[in-house]
């Protein structure tokens, strides 16, 4: 884990007509940790995520990766600058197979004159590659590389979705409910596939209604409430009841545990933030 | 209090489930197997179609296997077999287009009349024909993806509007070209022993062989695929949906241009009137070829089959000497049985 962020949010505005989505919302994320982002619905969650992924542009604010500023335009952009977003909705195409999903929009193609002029597109190097990724991602449950993804179960396709974020180089993902259609089994496979990504080095944001998912992932949980960042605590330090009670604001919360990471400074509920 | 949370480990493959990990690991049912087995080759429940046909009107008439029968029915399907291919394309993007033989029949209408009553050459002639069966689709393509209006709708408007203009820019007329023309070098036939094809067949098994290949082994191919299927999810997967959608049709106009030249070589010239049929022909084909109208699954040689079988149960029918009327029926009834097929294909989990 190292000491400075790999993506940083300062000040993020966003407005939707006088609908305050983001108010001026500060977030910092560390590679080897699952920051947990929850909240209320029209707490903020998704905009935030959202101008991360760049689905959607802030009106005000800066996000830096690695220290250096970025401007996405699209999801595109930010996939290329390494942040990878999993959506709720599972963004796989069901009749293709594993390996066709895995290289969906970055197809690998053949080297010279059949990739260049009749571009062909090389399905052995994809499924050589996409064999490695799953392997190395310890995906037990997808054995062969070949299956259509229509013919696998939730959970295999939620495996799908994430290998395919955690391939290519990706230095930050972000999980948008992604056990929220799941079942018991294939739930407990997407967690212990998220613990994975975070023990080879990824930065993860997982955005989750679940708590007992989050407080058992997480290594700092950041609550919106409001639009604004109420809060940033670590499940050491505070419990669910603690968290619901900021969420809805109950109880005033603070961020000294964003500002502490990765030391893990206790943070008391109870003080001013 | 600290609640830890509610144990969320990995505890679930306890005893319990391991009478649902037999169940799971049961080896397959049969119809497990064919589902499984037409789900990986959609065109494979046609071909069985198109041999059983085949060997029942082998059977009824000693003519109709002879090759030079054979022959025929190559050259009667050419048209609509090329028209299939495009309308293959659409289809797989969960599009349709209805319009897509009054396109053909205008852009032929404008290869023969240039050069006929304008006296242009063959070539720049059928240039500018299928430059209109190029812009047709384009202007359909834009309408489907900028003001998003449903293919359907867009269709089946152009198939009036084209339709019109046809009759108007041909004034009612059939135009007839002179022997030699080189626009009716499609109608041309030669021979390879007792098997006589024409130029136009050889067009139209070319273009199978190029779009097959583009959609198995190019990244547009399994882009188109992924389009058809969930237009959401390719677009949040980085795929530029609205693009790939817009080159579905306007390479369908592609065929649609061939298959123009063609109709010019069968026809020997240009009629208003020809290809009246084959909007839903090609439609028809494409489906009792396996490909899904809700998009994203079939191949493209599955429509050639498709195509195919139509002309056999015509042909047939005819030699065993049954009343044409029967062909309509029993295409009817290769369309329901089709979309049965598919629909069940989808349904179930292999």
């Amino acid at each position: 884990m190292n000491g400075s962020p790999v993506l940083e949010a300062h000040g993020l505005v966003k407005l939707f007509g006088r609908v305050v989505g983001l108010d001026a919302v500060d977030m910092t994320l560390y590679s080897g940790e699952i920051l947990a982002v929850i909240g209320d619905n029209g707490a903020g969650k998704s905009t935030l995520i959202k101008c991360l992924s760049g689905a959607t542009i802030p009106d005000r604010g800066t996000i830096l990766l690695d220290g250096k500023e970025v401007r996405f335009r699209n999801p595109q952009d930010a996939r290329d600058a390494g942040i990878e977003t999993v959506y709720q909705q599972l963004a796989v195409a069901p009749a293709l197979d594993i390996a066709e999903n895995l290289f969906l929009a970055r197809e690998i193609r053949h080297k010279g004159f059949l990739g260049k002029v009749l571009r062909m597109i090389d399905t052995g190097e994809m499924k050589r590659e996409s064999t490695e990724q799953i392997k190395s991602l310890g995906i037990s449950t997808l054995q062969n590389i070949t299956q259509a993804v229509e013919t696998l179960s939730g959970g295999q396709r939620q495996a799908v979705a994430v290998a395919r974020a955690a391939a290519f180089g990706s230095k930050v993902v972000i999980l948008d409910e992604p056990t929220a259609a799941l079942g018991v089994r294939e739930t407990a496979q997407v967690l212990k596939l998220i613990r994975d990504l975070r023990a080879s080095g990824k930065a993860i944001i997982l955005i989750s209604h679940d708590m007992p998912h989050v407080f058992e992932l997480a290594d700092r949980i950041h609550i919106q409430r409001l639009g604004a960042r109420a809060a940033v605590i670590t499940p050491k330090t505070h419990t669910m009841e603690d968290a619901v009670a900021i969420m809805t604001g109950a109880r005033p919360g603070q961020v000294e545990a964003d500002a502490q990471y990765p030391e893990r400074k206790v943070a008391s509920p109870e003080s001013k933030s | 209090m600290k609640s830890k949370g509610f144990p969320v480990t990995i505890s679930t493959d306890s005893a319990a489930s391991a009478t649902v990990e037999e169940f799971l690991s049961r080896p397959p049912s049969i119809g497990q197997r064919v589902h499984s087995v037409l789900h990986r080759y959609p065109a494979l429940s046609p071909a069985i179609v198109l041999i059983l046909a085949v060997v029942a009107f082998s059977l009824t008439s000693s003519r109709f296997y002879q090759l030079t029968n054979l022959s025929l029915v190559f050259q009667q399907v050419a048209v609509v077999g090329t028209l299939a291919a495009g309308q293959t394309l659409i289809i797989l993007t969960a599009g349709i287009d209805l319009a897509i033989g009054a396109v053909m029949v205008l852009s032929s209408l404008v290869m023969v009349k240039l050069a006929s009553h304008n006296g242009w050459p063959g070539v720049p002639a059928l240039i500018i024909g299928a430059a209109i069966a190029l812009l047709a689709e384009t202007i359909t393509g834009l309408l489907v993806t900028r003001i998003k209006l449903p293919p359907f709708i867009v269709t089946l408007g152009m198939l009036s509007i084209f339709t019109a203009i046809s009759l108007i820019y041909a004034q009612g007329q059939t135009i007839l070209l002179n022997p030699g023309a080189f626009l009716l070098w499609t109608g041309t036939s030669f021979s390879i022993g007792s098997l006589h094809l024409t130029y136009g067949v050889l067009l139209m098994l070319g273009l199978y062989a190029v779009f097959a290949y583009a959609l198995r082994y190019t990244a547009w191919g399994r882009h188109l695929y992924a389009v058809g299927d969930d237009a959401e999810a390719a677009r949040l997967a980085g795929i530029r949906v609205n693009r790939v959608l817009l080159s579905a049709y306007v390479v369908a106009g592609f065929a649609i241009a061939v298959a123009a030249w063609i109709l010019v070589g069968r026809v020997g010239g240009g009629d208003p009137n020809s290809g009246l049929n084959a909007n839903l022909e090609s439609i028809t084909a494409v489906v009792i070829g396996g490909t899904s109208l809700f998009g994203g699954r079939g191949v493209v040689i599955g429509s050639l089959i498709g195509a195919l079988i139509v002309q056999v149960f015509d042909n047939g029918l005819a030699l065993a000497g049954l009343d044409p009327n029967y062909q309509v029926l029993a295409v009817g009834i290769l369309v329901i049985v089709a979309v049965s097929v598919d629909q069940w294909i989808r349904s179930v989990k292999a």
